[in-house]
């Protein structure tokens, strides 16, 4: 197998697993927002596989590029990541929301791997700044990632700290979107439209740049190359299917909330396919 | 007193390159030599404070020490959720000053009025609330804040604050310091407003009442210890505060006596009634209108000692 084709079929199995470990974990904790843990497998999987600079094995390596993941609902799928990555032991995950477990529903620092925890919408992104603007202070080289959701989009904190990053023109502070177009009450377009998405970010002195969320050599191509331009934070819209690859989940305002039943589960991860 | 606090904090970082200030354009006239001293170490975020936070957060996140410095409620209330979930529950080495605790911007109204952050904010676990009342506990403070590793509340007073204590304090963080000694009541107090105690503890002194006199400068961790003994030692504790009656230092104290199964014979708060403060006037005025004053506070106290 071409050394490509390697690269490419890990992150399609390590999204796979992810998506079904994720479906698994909540079905177990009856719990929710499984759509926007399936949502973001495959930027997970080339973030932690292809771009990351991260070591399992000292979490917190000072030189390490720091994620924060600004949609602390979502963090079960960084958890199923970095169980399988070797952060922490898998038998973890099957404790997710459940009484006595290690993980809890919104991300937490806790949890080895887990820069930041986060829950409330609209922390990520400032912090982010803040962990960049010290980066570029005493000259260290690693980049600051934050991902968030179409939700994050909407708080004043988030549009804070992007109006500051456009200002202080920090090329190592990489903000990326989830952008499902779906959030907790109905279609992104009904509630809060955020388009124009991509000219709104440059006229805060970004650079930005869309992608296929879902398309695994894409995420990589686009994320290799930033900062997208030298002197501005980079901005990468993933265009994305919520509750994507269960087809009775795929852009329905229902899955940001609803566990799945064992039926449900079942038939889940038939379509996803094998373990 | 912010002056003096902005003296002390710029001494303290050209010796401690991990001081950052991170403000949101409000400090003038006090932040700028900071600011030209270490403008690689001074960020302005634009009115944005919940922004603030989190950036602080984040500089703090990376070894550093990171200060939040606004007036009154906008470092506080405005940006509570950020102090909350980023700074206390990553226990990140932010310190939040506030410049005018209470009633001190008089005039400008309640958006400018700190009467609930100490209720507030000592309720965060991690933090540490920290109420100066002259320029020789808001001088160890600094330093104390700087050497404490965690969040830190500092409640800074606005203007040339007289004096509280006689000559030099052995200051301890969470150790209230005597003020005054007499064994018929103690008067704990916290911040600027022994300023009005004082005055009122010496007209009680003349009138025969002789109070023992705490400046509980740390309202959290509270010193349990001194206030126990108060309240064995003189059977009465009154508290001052320049702080809604509820939740503030004069609760804090009542924890500590309901906790310890202490009950004095007399116990008694002095602080803002539960309503917003509507009235137009100075500092002093409001004050007095809301029976803080030394004018106010001294028969109030002689009553109950009657």
């Amino acid at each position: 197998m071409k050394k490509t084709e390697k690269w490419i079929k890990e992150c399609h199995t390590l999204a796979r697993k992810s998506r079904r470990l994720c479906l698994q974990m909540t079905h177990r904790g009856k719990s929710g927002h499984v759509g926007s843990m399936l949502s973001m497998a495959e930027i997970m999987a080339v973030l932690y596989k292809r771009i990351l600079r991260v070591s399992p094995q000292q979490p917190r390596w000072p030189g390490r590029d720091r994620f924060i993941l600004s949609k602390g609902h979502g963090g079960g799928c960084v958890y199923a990541v970095l169980s399988e990555l070797g952060f922490f032991p898998k038998k973890w995950l099957m404790g997710y929301y459940r009484d006595c477990g290690k993980l809890m529903g919104h991300i937490s620092h806790h949890v080895p791997g887990v820069e930041f925890s986060t829950g409330s919408l609209g922390h990520g992104l400032p912090v982010a700044l803040g962990m960049a603007l010290a980066a570029r202070r005493t000259g260290k080289k690693h980049r600051i990632f934050c991902l968030m959701s179409d939700g994050d989009c909407d708080e004043g904190s988030t549009w804070e700290a992007i109006l500051m990053a456009g200002q202080h023109k920090l090329d190592n502070l990489i903000g990326m979107v989830d952008y499902n177009r779906v959030q907790a009450l109905g279609f992104v377009k009904d509630v809060i439209e955020l388009e124009p998405f991509a000219a709104k970010l440059r006229a805060c002195g970004w650079a930005v740049k869309e992608v296929n969320g879902h398309d695994v050599r894409a995420l990589d191509s686009v994320l290799q190359k930033v900062p997208f331009e030298k002197g501005k934070p980079s901005w990468l819209i993933c265009r994305t299917t919520k509750g994507k690859g269960v087809s009775f989940m795929e852009n329905t305002v229902a899955c940001h909330y609803g566990a799945v039943n064992d039926q449900q589960l079942k038939q889940a991860l038939e379509e996803l396919g094998e373990k | 007193m912010r002056s003096i606090f902005n003296k002390v904090l710029l001494d303290i970082a050209k010796k401690d390159k991990r001081i950052y200030m991170v403000l949101a354009d409000i400090g003038y006239g006090e932040i700028e030599p900071f600011r030209d001293a270490f403008p690689e170490r001074f960020f302005n975020c634009g009115v944005a404070e919940q922004n603030m936070t989190g950036v602080a957060c984040g500089i703090a996140m990376e070894g550093n020490i990171a200060i939040t410095y606004s007036i009154a409620n906008f470092p506080t209330l405005r940006c509570l959720e950020q102090i909350r979930n980023d700074v206390c529950y990553h226990n990140a080495n932010v310190k939040i000053i506030i410049i005018g605790g209470g009633l001190a911007y008089g005039p400008l109204g309640i958006s400018h009025q700190a009467t609930e952050d100490i209720a507030i904010l000592r309720a965060l676990p991690n933090m540490v609330v920290f109420c100066p009342c002259d320029f020789a506990e808001a001088e160890a403070g600094v330093q104390a804040m700087i050497k404490y590793n965690g969040p830190f509340y500092y409640r800074c007073g606005y203007k040339k604050e007289p004096a509280v204590h006689k000559g030099k304090i052995n200051f301890k963080l969470g150790r209230a310091i005597q003020a005054g000694e007499g064994s018929d009541a103690t008067i704990i107090f916290c911040g600027t407003i022994g300023n009005q105690v004082m005055p009122a503890v010496e007209k009680l002194a003349g009138d025969g009442i002789k109070c023992r006199v705490l400046s509980m400068h740390t309202v959290k961790p509270i010193d349990n210890e001194a206030i126990i003994k108060a309240a064995r030692e003189t059977g009465a504790i009154i508290t001052v505060e320049e702080h809604q009656v509820n939740g503030g230092l004069g609760s804090a104290v009542a924890e500590v006596l309901c906790d310890a199964g202490v009950s004095p014979e007399r116990f008694k708060r002095f602080a803002l009634p539960d309503e917003y403060i509507c009235k137009v006037g100075t500092h002093e005025w409001l004050l007095d209108q809301y029976d803080l004053s030394t004018r106010k506070l001294a028969p109030a106290i002689k009553k109950i000692m009657t």
